[in-house]
């Protein structure tokens, strides 16, 4: 496969979320404020990078039988890596995320990368492979953290953006069931887009 | 027969290739709307009936013109108002932006539907653009009511594939958007009256007070503060009455639900946990309301008649369970027929499962 389309095709055409609908569980727990959305596609993108990364280099010396174990034992120490990360230098968003930086190791994209595209392709494609489905899993968190913190809160980032204008908040944004809405609403724009994605 | 000349007239200007072709589905809306259509089914099987879904709906509708009128009167009534006449149109001035908004809004958004679809356009609305305004409270501003109905038809009803393919009650979602975006606009004290007055609807104070300040015979006839349409469980009964004369309304299911409503008002009672009567709860807050206009929807509840009971039971139980147990929702009604929304289809699965295997037992004994 081409290296362009290897980067692109997972932002939009093949999106982790939209299109594969994995990782929304945190989809929907991180997305209240935008910085900790941000923060969390970040982490899911180093992670899937590396992981990717080190599952290829090893994908010839590791026996099939056990491959699930190495996977997990490799996300486990980055998302570790991660973790201790975050709590040193970015200890407030840390508190946020609380659990789900924990969980990205559960995240099905993750693993989902390493046995799809890893255990069969070149160190440096898999790396591209990675970094993309990790953005574009950022992508749609930001996305709907950005629409969820303007009209929910009426910030961005924390600063006054609606508010100002007599804008009153809309709770059921903050609520999880509306991020599960949004994703739909993505999903159903994405889909109109894309006609060929549409089920007959 | 003028008009019916004047429709005829202007028919192959919407038609397909028609000057304003791109209208076809506006123009047969209110085409239908008019006249009963001339056309008939001509093959296979079928009931044939001249009650159209327009004229369903429409029933609907006149069945809710008591409980609308007398809410509208309550409205004045409440605000201090003297006379029935004064009260009245007060309340009718108070509410008429209301309804104006919510058709205006979701009849918009269905037309834009139909037409980017290119069928006719559904007449599930004409109910549930008048329930919408009808479970709000008199104050609550008009853009939560636009906000709130756009949410229901395009959220609830039109990502379904419209009218007909919801899971959940158009009205009732719009006010569950509503209740939960905007908590302090639609519940609480301030809200409840047109003017400046403010106090608890009778629901609120028995749940946080066990008694209210109003007779049982004020809330029968609905002389308390509440939303437009539920207050007055009379009006309600008389909208029940005709839904039932005509058959559009599926009398298991309203009855199940007050059945429902009573056997846990009363055990409630037997355990102590409330200090009131359980019929109480039959004449405060939406109870009575949902009942009849909510729960009852074709299209939401369930389709067999044992599912129905199933159903009307559960809807009746879990708003007296929500209400007493949870002290954070007052009103449970919303919730319960929501959530029973939700189940109708696996209710009917097991039922129709049940029917399945008790009969192929049947034939079992019989070789």
């Amino acid at each position: 496969m081409k290296l362009s389309k290897n980067f692109t095709n997972p932002l939009a055409a093949n999106n982790p979320v939209i299109v594969q609908i994995l990782g929304i569980c945190s989809a929907l727990a991180v997305t209240v404020k935008l910085e900790p959305a941000l923060v969390m596609g970040l982490s899911v993108t180093f992670v899937t990078a590396f992981s990717n990364l080190v599952m290829s280099l090893m994908r010839n010396g590791v026996p099939s039988r056990i491959r699930i174990i190495v996977q997990l034992v490799v996300i486990a120490t980055l998302v570790i890596v991660v973790d201790q990360f975050l709590r040193a230098y970015m200890y407030d968003v840390s508190k946020q995320l609380s659990v789900y930086v924990g969980l990205i190791i559960t995240n099905c994209i993750v693993m989902g990368r390493v046995e799809a595209f890893a255990l069969g392709n070149k160190p440096w494609d898999s790396f591209v492979d990675g970094v993309a489905n990790g953005l574009g899993y950022a992508f749609i968190l930001v996305l709907v953290a950005f629409l969820r913190e303007l009209f929910g809160s009426g910030t961005l980032f924390g600063f006054d953006v609606l508010a100002r204008f007599g804008y009153v908040n809309n709770s059921l944004m903050l609520f999880p069931p509306m991020a599960l809405i949004i994703i739909g609403c993505i999903i159903w724009v994405h889909r109109s887009i894309n006609k060929d994605l549409q089920e007959k | 027969m003028g008009l019916r000349k004047f429709v005829d007239k202007i028919k192959p200007t919407f038609s397909e290739g028609g000057k304003l072709g791109f209208l076809h589905s506006t123009f047969e809306g209110f085409e239908t709307f008019l006249f009963v259509p001339n056309t008939t089914t001509t093959k296979g099987a079928h009931i044939r009936d001249c009650n159209d879904i327009k004229r369903v709906m429409i029933v609907v509708v006149v069945a809710l013109i008591p409980a609308l009128l007398m809410g509208m009167y309550n409205i004045g009534y409440q605000a201090g108002i003297e006379g029935i006449l004064p009260a009245f149109w007060f309340g009718f001035l108070k509410m008429l932006p209301m309804i104006i908004v919510s058709y205006v809004t979701g009849l918009a958004i269905e037309f834009a539907f139909a037409q980017k679809r290119k069928h006719e356009i559904n007449e599930g609305f004409l109910v549930s653009g008048l329930l919408i305004p009808m479970v709000m409270p008199i104050t609550v501003p008009l853009w939560i009511v636009a906000l709130s109905t756009a949410f229901a038809v395009i959220i609830g009803k039109e990502v379904f594939g419209g009218t007909g393919m919801n899971v959940f009650n158009p009205a009732l979602l719009a006010r569950a958007f509503a209740f939960f975006a905007y908590t302090p606009q639609m519940s609480g004290e301030a809200v409840w009256y047109a003017d400046s007055k403010t106090g608890a609807t009778a629901l609120e104070q028995l749940a946080s007070t066990g008694d209210m300040q109003w007779s049982v015979m004020d809330a029968f006839i609905g002389l308390i503060p509440g939303s437009v349409g539920e207050t007055s469980t009379a009006a309600i009964l008389i909208g029940a009455a005709i839904l039932l004369f005509t058959g559009i309304a599926s009398w298991r299911i309203m009855l199940s639900v007050f059945v429902g409503g009573l056997a846990f008002g009363y055990l409630f009672d037997a355990v102590g946990m409330t200090e009131f009567p359980a019929y109480y709860h039959l004449l405060v807050g939406g109870f009575a309301f949902g009942a009849v206009f909510m729960a009852t929807d074709p299209v939401t509840s369930a389709q067999t008649n044992t599912g129905k009971w199933i159903y009307g039971f559960m809807v009746g139980a879990l708003a007296i369970l929500i209400r007493v147990v949870n002290p954070a929702y007052p009103e449970g009604m919303m919730l319960s027929i929501l959530f029973m929304n939700a189940l109708a289809p696996l209710i009917d699965y097991f039922v129709v499962e049940r029917n399945i295997a008790r009969r192929k037992k049947l034939i079992k004994n019989v070789k």
